[in-house]
């Protein structure tokens, strides 16, 4: 059993938070995550499944590999990168020349008109590759203005850029920045290559990070929105990423995304190979807890392949290989009349899921007198798992998951907490012999949560989970994914599951 | 005197945008360096510019056959180290 809140409460108090307003509790389900930016802002950010909670259940992405060349050396990094069964960043399967890039992405603009977000992520430095990257942008500001471009960058080469990505109407820019001390950061990147040297140790560390503060401190002085990317790294950085997200946050950065270290020997990466850990769950949990403060926090990024195509979580890049497009027809005129329309039925959907989302926050548990407010303080927070394929409902079958949405029930209300993939090297078949492992892969990846909400579910999987100690509960399907996880949450309490461990808690106090 | 590529390139194209006499060109399988053009970049740079952005080590020999970024020196991973998680996961 886990009793996060109180283990929380505890360690805070221990006093690792201080008041540099970095981190702190406050921002728990009491507000919608992007309710604090500006209405402007939040008007930008609304429709991209990259910066919104809420929008990625709706709209897809998709990156385009345009970008091969790297100016610095990560530890998590491999550039031996072609290999079509992996999923992270920095991995691709073909590399495309600018032409084909816009090709690409009109088509898949045209077939799937949820796709409101273009990106450029690699798989080396977008801005490491000027000319190829700004080609593509600058092609299809012209012939796709629909779409939304954003890039992502170590930084490096980003002070020297911000006058052309001003130019084609870039108004999204991800920096990724896992220090500002270049100690720790000789610990992460083993060189750079800077004025035409290549520079390694603490002097190279010291030159990112000048050039990553300067880029976000010219990029929020031109209004263009800076998200912050970190990578956390057990024993390198994870202390070090409050200060980070502190710093990030009052140089204007308006959304930071903490994500877990990927790391196996495998990869051929130095933190693979050497045998650097990734972060438990519950640490990235923590980390992303304790540097939310009052700047929001993302929490369903996916770490994306630098190809990747469909909704977050999904890839349907096979469907758009360079053979495949150049088959295609596509008028885009008419494509663009059959976007604006899916788009603004989505938006319409959104708003109303989110002017919902936020009635359902101020519906405590026990509705009613003050006298029930301090009852509801008693009930501890529960993890729930959710099986969904989109538009916020709980719409997948258990079997069908690749991945899960994971969401805290508490009196206070419901607040989501991330994403669990499903271990994919073993999808396994009836006659491989390997399906056993696939759910116990799926059991793995539940691991702290107390029910997993799904459409349907076999008889199988449900006795294992049940042995598990995660509740499986089909009753919900097709109902939106908060409603659902508090109507449960209801029924824990109804039933006096919640009760007991209260009692017990207090026995252990 | 010229710089050479050998087949481990990944092809990541960063050699040839910063190479100051358009000596490399993308080959048939991996990129390739013209010994005609290439100037080592004397004249240019204290060091050669291909050899000092390049990701991956071995795969640009110098003039002497020596490989510019020898096992080690760019990933930081030392060469047994790399051996022994090989072979362990060959062994899996």
């Amino acid at each position: 059993m886990e009793l996060n809140v109180l283990d929380k409460a505890g360690s805070n108090s221990t006093g690792s938070c201080s008041s540099s307003g970095g981190c702190g509790g406050g921002s728990k389900g009491d507000q919608p995550p992007l309710a604090h930016l500006p209405a402007h802002i939040r008007e930008k950010v609304q429709n991209h499944p990259c910066y919104s909670e809420d929008a990625h259940h709706y709209f897809a992405r998709m990156h385009v590999a345009v970008a091969p060349a790297c100016n610095i050396q990560c530890h998590y990094c491999n550039r031996k990168y072609d290999c079509a069964n992996e999923s992270r960043p920095g991995v691709v399967s073909e590399l495309l020349t600018p032409d084909q890039a816009v090709k690409k992405v009109k088509a898949v603009a045209a077939k799937i008109p949820q796709m409101s977000v273009l990106g450029i992520a690699g798989p080396g430095d977008p801005l490491a590759n000027p000319k190829r990257t700004f080609d593509t942008f600058r092609q299809l500001s012209e012939q796709a203005p629909d779409i939304k471009l954003c890039v992502s960058t170590n930084g490096l080469a980003l002070p020297e850029c911000v006058d052309e990505l001003v130019k084609y109407n870039i108004d999204h820019v991800t920096i990724t920045i896992n220090c500002v001390d270049p100690e720790i950061g000789a610990k992460i990147y083993p060189w750079i290559y800077w004025n035409n040297k290549r520079i390694r140790g603490v002097k190279a560390a010291k030159i990112l990070i000048e050039q990553q503060q300067k880029g976000l401190e010219m990029l929020v002085a031109r209004g263009i929105l800076v998200k912050v990317n970190s990578v956390l790294i057990p024993g390198v950085n994870d202390e070090h990423l409050k200060e980070v997200s502190r710093i990030v946050k009052e140089k204007g950065a308006f959304l930071h995304n903490v994500m877990p270290l990927i790391a196996e020997p495998e990869h051929g990466t130095f933190y693979g190979v050497m045998g650097q850990r990734s972060p438990t769950q519950e640490e990235l949990q923590d980390l992303q807890d304790a540097c939310a403060g009052d700047m929001a926090m993302m929490r369903h990024c996916r770490q994306c392949r630098a190809d990747a195509v469909g909704m977050l979580g999904e890839d349907r890049g096979d469907e758009f290989t360079l053979d495949k497009v150049e088959e295609m027809e596509i008028d885009y005129a008419a494509a663009m009349v059959k976007r604006a329309a899916v788009h603004a039925s989505i938006k319409e959907e959104l708003e109303e899921k989110v002017a919902k989302k936020a009635r359902l926050a101020g519906v405590s548990v026990v509705t009613g007198t003050t006298q029930n407010a301090e009852i509801a303080r008693r009930y501890r927070p529960v993890l729930m798992a959710v099986a969904t394929s989109g538009s916020g409902v709980i719409n997948q079958h258990f079997g069908h998951a690749r991945e899960f949405l994971v969401y805290e029930a508490s009196p206070e209300g419901v607040r989501f907490i991330g994403h669990r993939r499903v271990d994919q090297y073993c999808v396994g078949n009836d006659t491989c012999g390997e399906k056993e492992s696939a759910l116990a892969g799926s059991i793995k990846a539940l691991k702290g949560c107390e029910a997993v909400l799904c459409s349907k579910i076999g008889f199988e999987p449900w006795s294992d989970l049940e042995k598990a100690g995660i509740q499986p509960n089909g009753e919900h399907a097709m109902e939106p994914i908060e409603e659902a996880v508090m109507a449960v949450y209801r029924e824990m309490i109804a039933s006096g599951q919640l009760d007991e461990e209260e009692a017990l808690c207090q026995a252990n106090a | 005197m010229a710089l050479e590529i050998v087949e481990s390139c990944v092809n990541c194209w960063a050699c040839v945008d910063v190479c100051p006499v358009q000596a490399i060109y993308q080959g048939s399988t991996f990129f390739e360096i013209d010994a005609h053009k290439c100037t080592e970049c004397q004249g240019d740079y204290a060091h050669p510019q291909c050899a000092s952005i390049c990701p991956v080590e071995g795969a640009i020999l110098l003039a002497d056959g020596q490989p510019a970024n020898p096992p080690g020196s760019l990933t930081g991973i030392p060469p047994e180290r790399l051996a022994e998680a090989m072979r362990e996961i060959q062994a899996r």
